[in-house]
């Protein structure tokens, strides 16, 4: 790398005058400070909660359900309790069902409504989750979308699309895959991408030079 | 779970339960989905509206409706969310996969048994 910088770069963030949602939204939350309602420093702490909120930490409860069948049911009896032996917080008092994928079944979560998603767990959803294609075909062809996401679904796999609209938020346990038995939580757990646990796709294949 | 077996049990002791405490259907009920129009907020996709499905589970806890409560209005007692299975073919006409299912958690105001 060079050490004089003298090439220019793009600017980070918006540079244009600020829209109606920007003024709508700094109105709100100086009259909720002014009015003592919050203090700055509660909105600063909430979104430390979320950024701490990473599909890194759904990938660990994954991981730990595929080494631990104990866990695991438990995970698929009350996925919110069994994410809170782990020291994961329910800060929106949501609820959470574990969907698991086996060889006979595929599950896919949706929101068609808005973007409902389990934050908790995973954080903030990706944009393509909160698009309308996305939520409207999903729930209309959802093996052409997995298609198009690479995941082909042999037909004699039932397809289960959960359109999460109302108090309980989804969380797809992919399939362990095959040659992985000898495979640390942790190495497991680097298969689980956010992707896998929407059931968009599988989880990932071990690299052929892992163990 | 406050259902219909745990009633009977609680009956033979006297007991008595709230209104809205005992989910009035049951895992394994053919339900409606109500065509209703309400102006404002409400969580029920339209492509539902008149679809037949299977209740899968209640699901817990209860809660007031929140068509009312999001407009500060009385959201009265507390009912509960079900989680029902609709097969995609039902909703729509011409969808390959007989298998393939749709599940969705509906609130008790827009479910009709189908006797």
């Amino acid at each position: 790398m060079k050490d004089s910088h003298d090439h220019p770069h793009a600017e980070t963030g918006a540079t244009g005058r600020p829209g109606y949602y920007d003024f709508l939204e700094s109105a709100v939350r100086e009259l909720l400070i002014e009015k003592g309602h919050l203090a700055a420093g509660e909105i600063r702490r909430q979104i430390e909660v979320l950024d701490s909120r990473t599909p890194a930490v759904g990938a660990k409860v994954v991981a730990k359900a595929w080494c631990d069948p104990l866990f695991k049911a438990r995970l698929l009896a009350n996925g919110r309790s069994a994410c809170e032996e782990l020291g994961i917080s329910f800060y929106d008092d949501t609820q959470v069902v574990v969907l698991e994928n086996t060889s006979s079944v595929h599950n896919l979560v949706v929101c068609t409504l808005c973007s409902c998603y389990p934050r908790p767990i995973l954080g903030l959803p990706p944009d393509w989750y909160k698009q309308k294609p996305y939520r409207a075909r999903a729930v209309a062809e959802p093996r052409v979308v997995l298609a198009e996401f690479g995941t082909i679904i042999p037909d004699d796999v039932e397809i289960r699309v959960h359109d999460s609209t109302a108090m309980v938020r989804y969380l797809v346990m992919p399939q362990r895959p095959a040659g992985t038995e000898s495979f640390t939580e942790e190495q497991l757990a680097e298969l689980v991408t956010r992707d896998a646990m929407i059931g968009v796709i599988r989880a990932n294949q071990p690299a052929a030079n892992e163990p | 779970m406050v259902d219909k077996v745990f009633q009977r049990r609680g009956a033979a002791l006297g007991i008595v339960t709230a209104a809205g405490e005992v989910a009035p259907f049951m895992p394994g009920d053919r339900i409606r989905i109500k065509h209703r129009v309400p102006i404002g907020h409400y969580r029920v996709p339209q492509y539902l509206r008149d679809k037949v499905g299977v209740v899968q589970s209640i699901v817990e806890p209860s809660a007031i409706d929140n068509e009312e409560e999001g407009y500060g209005r009385n959201a009265g007692s507390r009912l509960h969310y079900y989680n029902i299975a609709f097969p995609l073919a039902e909703i729509w006409p011409g969808y390959g996969a007989a298998r393939d299912r749709l599940q969705v958690d509906v609130f008790e105001t827009w479910l009709e048994k189908i006797r």
